[in-house]
């Protein structure tokens, strides 16, 4: 058994899985630092990402077009990222109950629509997934390359959002304004950032991330939707938001753990070594949960987070 | 050029609170014509099987009342921790953990005298969902964990502890599904009315609402839990213990979810199963929010909930509008409901430039 583990196969399929299963959750996670660095915290992500992995096998499943499935996906996690802000940021609603509420509200709309066209067939339909595509040169570095340079399109995307969201949060004037809002929403409108925009803005872009990031599970990890395909991976990306301290960074090496354990799962399944299938579904998120307990007391969060932000009325 | 503008209102009289939940539901019933008429059903049918389905016949209705039970718990479960601002989104968790505990001792607990097995399989319960919900509240107040994450986290590490359980030691010896042996005979609850389902937990759920409510209104415990939900800084220097307000509410909360576990596994399947809950937990946050956070409010919208799910599946059998229209009407229901609660503290001013 030892040798097995050792065996080069098994470590570069183990690094390739913690490659894909990390995707979606640094897409979520992207798109929930983008609306919490404004200071809305969405607890809409999993049922954003159920919707957003229903719609892209619906549209790819219609069309054919696997690309325009992606596209569909973000636009319905655009639409609900759109509806979570009239909820929380236009009409000031608190932000547990109306992120809780489109969860609610979008994982039965996922399974009605579902149902809807698809009826309830004995096979599930499928679809035609993503291929892997292999870089050239990169995909040839012994042991480590064909893990990591033979993957999704939608990975190798992910990777180059996590600096592209570092650069726009630091480096750019929209990225100042963006934070100015989370941090402080009066200074913001006072220096004449409009508030309730960006954050709508903010929302909406995070919403398309996380719509992306659902659609992964059933274009590219799977070829089929099935009720229970994001399992929690939502709230996992929520989680390693505060795990990274609201840095793309530091996010994307908690997704990368949580994506390594998600893999180590699925390949010592696959060697033949199930100790019990369920105490290692439960291990990622029982370490989530123990690193949460690292840093949550030194945890920086958005000084404007969950507070709703309503201009004081002069002479009405 | 026209601008909206959300300006405070005068408090409106006190008529509102009981006007304002109905005329949510109705605005909610008249929404969900939009995904009936989608699935193509005809709309008045598709109305009358769901209130028929749910009302019609003296089966129907004891069926209602059998499904409002677990949501009732549930509801009071996320109400009574959301008044102290202890985000519970772990009721699935603790429903679970009080099922599987349930389990555990309903199917070994042969050997004492029957008239105790149920009281002990019913606090068992009660305890294990409490002691379940005590672990995100320990990390809330000492360590600064997250509640809403960690709750939603431990429903998942609940769920597979339980699979885990269900494929290994629980597993019913020579079965290959994931299921429990059947429960003793002692520990099943009572049904109360001949040719029905109607069982003792519909009794314990509804005396649970008069005791929370009790508690709510009469208690010192109370008046400290809502003061923590308020403002706990100004909790905490006005002399309240705020960890120890925490703690209980979490026990409290976590054990109603538990009873509703206890209740589904001892009154409806007998013995544990991977489907015991079809998200109950998760409905109780959406019924608590539309009770607005009161017991008697709870109450209500449970009732509407189970009348919208058990209704849902005569509508779907004779309309073939899918069964899931529950789920979507049970969401658009909160977000009517939270709008129309905006709307009695605020109003939209229209600007003229």
């Amino acid at each position: 058994m030892m040798a097995e583990f050792l065996d080069l196969a098994f470590i570069s399929g183990l690094i390739g899985a913690t490659m894909r299963m990390a995707t979606p959750i640094i897409f979520a996670a992207l798109g929930e630092i983008l609306s919490e660095r404004a200071g809305v915290l969405n607890l809409g992500i999993e049922g954003i990402m159920l919707m957003g992995a229903m719609t892209g096998f619906l549209f790819t499943y219609s069309t054919g077009s696997i690309w325009f499935g992606v596209f569909a996906a973000a636009c319905m996690g655009m639409l609900l990222g759109l509806l979570m802000a009239l909820l929380s940021v236009n009409l000031g609603l608190s932000q547990h109950v109306s992120g809780l509420g489109i969860t609610l509200f979008a994982t039965g709309l996922a399974m009605f629509i579902y149902r809807l066209h698809f009826g309830s067939p004995t096979v599930p339909p499928i679809i035609q997934p993503f291929k892997q595509v292999a870089l050239p040169v990169l995909s040839k570095i012994p042991v480590i390359g064909p893990g990591l340079f033979t993957q999704y399109t939608l990975t190798y995307i992910a990777w180059l959002l996590v600096p592209a969201l570092s650069i726009l949060l630091y480096k750019t004037t929209i990225g100042l304004k963006i934070r100015t809002v989370g941090e402080n929403p009066v200074v913001a409108d006072t220096v004449g950032v409009n508030v309730t925009l960006t954050r709508t803005l903010c929302l909406v872009a995070g919403g398309a991330l996380m719509g992306i990031g659902g659609a992964f599970l059933t274009l590219a990890h799977q070829n089929m939707f099935l009720i229970d395909v994001i399992g929690g991976r939502g709230w996992v990306a929520i989680a390693m938001v505060i795990f990274g301290n609201w840095n793309p960074f530091k996010a994307t090496i908690g997704a990368l753990i949580f994506g390594f354990l998600d893999g180590l799962q699925l390949r010592l399944q696959s060697v033949g070594l199930v100790l019990s299938f369920h105490l290692f579904l439960m291990i990622p998120y029982l370490l989530t949960i123990i690193a949460l307990i690292g840093v949550s007391r030194r945890a920086a969060v958005p000084a404007g987070l969950l507070k709703p932000y309503r201009r004081e009325e002069k002479g009405g | 050029m026209i601008r909206f503008r959300i300006i405070k209102r005068k408090p409106l009289p006190g008529w509102a609170k009981i006007v304002i939940p109905i005329a949510a539901i109705l605005a909610t019933l008249i929404l969900s014509a939009i995904p009936i008429l989608l699935a193509g059903g005809h709309l008045w049918k598709s109305y009358f099987y769901l209130f028929h389905g749910a009302l019609g016949t003296r089966y129907n209705l004891l069926e209602t009342f059998v499904k409002a039970s677990p949501l009732l718990l549930t509801g009071l479960a996320v109400a009574f921790a959301f008044r102290a601002k202890f985000w519970n989104i772990g009721a699935e968790g603790q429903l679970l953990a009080g099922a599987l505990t349930a389990t555990v001792l309903g199917v070994n607990l042969g050997g004492i005298p029957s008239i105790l097995v149920l009281p002990i399989v019913i606090i068992a319960g009660f305890l294990a969902g409490g002691l379940w919900a005590s672990i995100p509240a320990l990390l809330k107040t000492k360590l600064k964990v997250d509640d809403v994450v960690s709750t939603l986290l431990l429903n998942y590490v609940m769920i597979h502890i339980m699979g885990a359980l269900l494929f290994g030691p629980l597993q019913q010896p020579g079965s290959s599904w994931p299921r429990s042996s059947a429960i003793v005979k002692a520990a099943c609850y009572p049904i109360l009315m001949p040719r029905s389902r109607f069982h003792m937990g519909i009794i314990i759920s509804f005396v649970a609402m008069l005791i929370i409510w009790f508690i709510n209104k009469k208690t010192t415990f109370g008046y400290q839990a809502k003061a923590v939900g308020f403002n706990i800084r100004a909790a905490h220097f006005g002399g309240i213990n705020t960890t120890s307000v925490i703690l209980w509410t979490a026990l409290i909360s976590g054990g109603l979810a538990g009873l509703a576990g206890v209740g589904e596994l001892c009154a409806l399947q007998y013995r544990l199963i991977m489907d015991i809950s079809p998200g109950y937990g998760y409905s109780g946050i959406v019924i608590a929010m539309l009770g607005n956070l009161h017991p008697v409010g709870v109450l209500f919208s449970s009732l509407f909930f189970s009348v919208i799910i058990v209704g849902a599946q005569t509508m779907s059998r004779m309309t073939g509008v899918p069964t899931y229209i529950a789920e979507v009407i049970q969401g658009m229901a909160l977000m009517v409901m939270l709008i129309f609660l905006l709307f009695t503290e605020f109003k939209i001013k229209v600007l003229r430039k």
